[in-house]
């Protein structure tokens, strides 16, 4: 018979008994605490010295004229922005519309339904993670081209929904792919053992339990979509616009164009302008985020 | 002991001290249950497997298993871990469908008809065939939503309420939640859910129930109940149980299935169904060597 001792196994301290002694100084651990606590800082100074400086500079404007008020080129102190402001809801409303059913729809079929040994639903997968990163402007460029003139949409509100839908899909379509992957196969194997059919399983169990997680992705990828630039000044958001728009194919602008081009007056009440103007891009985008997390919060669940 | 069926020495197990306590424990719980034995008839067959091999991929799990299920009666699957049993079992409500890649080979027959067969729809399968989970897995919603799911889906006809209090009722649980049907199920205690599971599957009147395993994550007071309930399911339903635990398949089944892993020439595992008997044969004087050596805790 082999003994511990034939093989072996290690034995015991010798010191056994000793005292354990107080704690000791130990410089490498505060160091390190302390560059993590400065990599912190440096992301939060800045963010606080750009809302410190946008509020500063753009208080004098912060007023009801800036969202009573269309925009004037000749006299700035009566100029606003409700005609941006009015065009970003629409915008965003429609890309709401259209992203939110694809993207959710698209995640389902690639969690549920997809046969994940298959090539050609893995380079789907991969490549969808790639769109997610390609430049907004390539975005710009596609919208203006198939849409706006070889779909004949022109330069109306309805190009630049579809084309920030584009924009964010990928996003969205992640987003929903990981709340739906976080419902627990238990809850499946669950539904399914009960003879309640596929669709029945998703639309009963899978989808209201990833519905918090959705709606969390979907919100943070349309508030990026909300402050895009790029696109849309390819695609005809003018600068001038003196009306809200009124139907789909409205001529419009968005906040993020309108502050473009107030930046670039020289006048210094422009400026003001703009400065405010980005106060209540940022609100819009904290009011998103906000309710993000709400969601996130009031409706996480735990299995 | 009353009845034959609990006195079978499970092992001659190293740890006596154990023994004993397991001992104690089913002779308190289970008294009630030895005047109401049933004894172990031939009754209908309802599932009848030939031959039955399971692949995953080329990666062949269970290797010709052929064995009855008959009406009425608890027929447990016990082995070690990775020998096939719960493979096994999930054949029998088409579960397996599910894994991709997965087929099998050889013949279910459930009353007599294929349940592999071409124009079998495995939804209708999973209806009569019920099956309860190794880990309680009640859905996220409220305990009376649990029970009507399976109605609801299947579009029952009658009152709702009548269904879930006779389901609750059916898995001795309704005194418990009756006060408190639209609280989270997920609120429960673990066997309370167990029960909820259970009670979810014989509200769409099934034919047949399986369970995986259902006591492994629960505690033996909790345990204890599911038995007691197992026994009185068995009068109305068929019950195919999947257990790490030899007592409790001593305890609560009529026939037992001994599989285990062999390892063929390749050094690949396969499950394999050693013994197949009357729950008292295996337990009291097994024909095969292996699945004397399993149940006496030699090996496993």
């Amino acid at each position: 018979m082999t003994t511990p001792a034939d093989v072996g196994i290690p034995s015991g301290r010798e010191d056994r008994g000793g005292r354990l002694g107080p704690t000791r100084h130990r410089p490498l651990e505060v160091l390190f605490h302390g560059v993590l606590l400065a990599s912190l800082v440096i992301g939060v100074v800045f963010l606080a010295t750009l809302l410190i400086y946008v509020i500063a500079r753009g208080w004098a404007r912060l007023d009801s004229r800036l969202w009573e008020n269309f925009n004037s080129i000749r006299r700035p102190e009566r100029a606003g922005a409700q005609a941006a402001i009015f065009g970003t809801i629409w915008v965003m409303a429609l890309t709401a519309l259209i992203c939110l059913p694809v993207g959710i729809l698209a995640a389902i079929h690639m969690e549920e339904y997809a046969d994940k040994t298959k090539w050609w639903n893995r380079a789907i997968e991969l490549n969808l993670q790639n769109l997610a990163a390609v430049p907004s402007i390539v975005y710009g460029i596609l919208g203006l081209g198939i849409l706006a003139r070889q779909f004949g949409l022109g330069t109306s509100i309805i190009t630049a929904a579809i084309t920030l839908s584009l924009l964010v899909l990928p996003v969205v379509v992640v987003a929903s792919r990981e709340a739906i992957r976080a419902v627990p196969n238990t809850i499946r194997d669950g539904s399914l053992a009960l003879g309640a059919t596929k669709w029945q399983t998703i639309w009963k169990q899978i989808l209201p339990a990833s519905i918090p997680g959705i709606a969390t992705g979907s919100i943070l990828a349309l508030s990026r979509a909300i402050g895009e630039a790029a696109p849309l000044l390819l695609l005809g958001a003018v600068t001038f616009v003196a009306f809200n728009p009124d139907s789909l194919t409205s001529a419009y602008t968005v906040l993020p164009i309108q502050i473009y081009d107030w930046i670039r007056q020289s006048r210094e009440e422009f400026q003001v302008l703009a400065a405010a103007a980005i106060v209540i891009l940022l609100a819009i985008l904290l009011a998103m985020n906000s309710l993000a997390i709400y969601i996130r919060n009031r409706y996480q669940k735990r299995w | 002991m009353a009845h034959p069926r609990h006195t079978y020495t499970v092992g001659e197990m190293s740890e006596p001290k154990q023994t004993a306590e397991a001992e104690d424990r089913r002779g308190e719980v289970h008294l009630g249950n030895f005047e109401r034995s049933r004894s172990v008839s031939d009754t209908a067959a309802v599932f009848t497997v030939e031959d039955l091999s399971v692949f995953y991929g080329d990666y062949e799990a269970v290797r010709n298993t052929t064995l009855t299920v008959r009406e009425n009666q608890i027929t447990a699957m016990i082995g070690p871990s990775g020998c096939g049993k719960s493979t096994v079992l999930r054949c029998f409500n088409r579960m397996n469908d599910l894994i991709p890649g997965a087929r099998v080979a050889g013949k279910v027959l459930y009353h007599d008809e294929d349940l592999y067969g071409p124009d079998i729809d495995a939804v209708e399968v999973r209806r009569r065939i019920g099956m309860v989970f190794q880990k309680p897995n009640p859905f996220p919603k409220s305990i009376y939503d649990n029970v009507a799911y399976g109605p609801r889906v299947n579009k029952m006809k009658g009152s709702l309420d009548d269904m879930v209090e006779e389901a609750l009722v059916g898995a001795a649980l309704w005194e418990e939640v009756k006060d408190k049907l639209k609280a989270n199920a997920l609120s429960l205690s673990g066997g309370q859910q167990q029960r909820l599971c259970i009670a979810r599957t014989i509200a769409v009147k099934p034919d047949v129930i399986l369970m995986d395993e259902p006591c492994s994550a629960l505690d033996p007071i909790a345990t204890a109940k599911i038995e007691d309930l197992m026994h009185d399911l068995a009068e109305k339903y068929t019950i195919v149980i999947v257990t790490h635990n030899m007592q409790q398949a001593a305890r609560v089944s009529d026939r037992t299935a001994f599989f285990t892993a062999e390892v063929d020439r390749k050094g690949v595992r396969h499950g394999r169904l050693i013994e197949f008997d009357l729950t008292s044969t295996i337990f009291g004087k097994p024909n095969d060597r292996r699945t004397e050596d399993y149940i006496t805790g030699r090996f496993g």
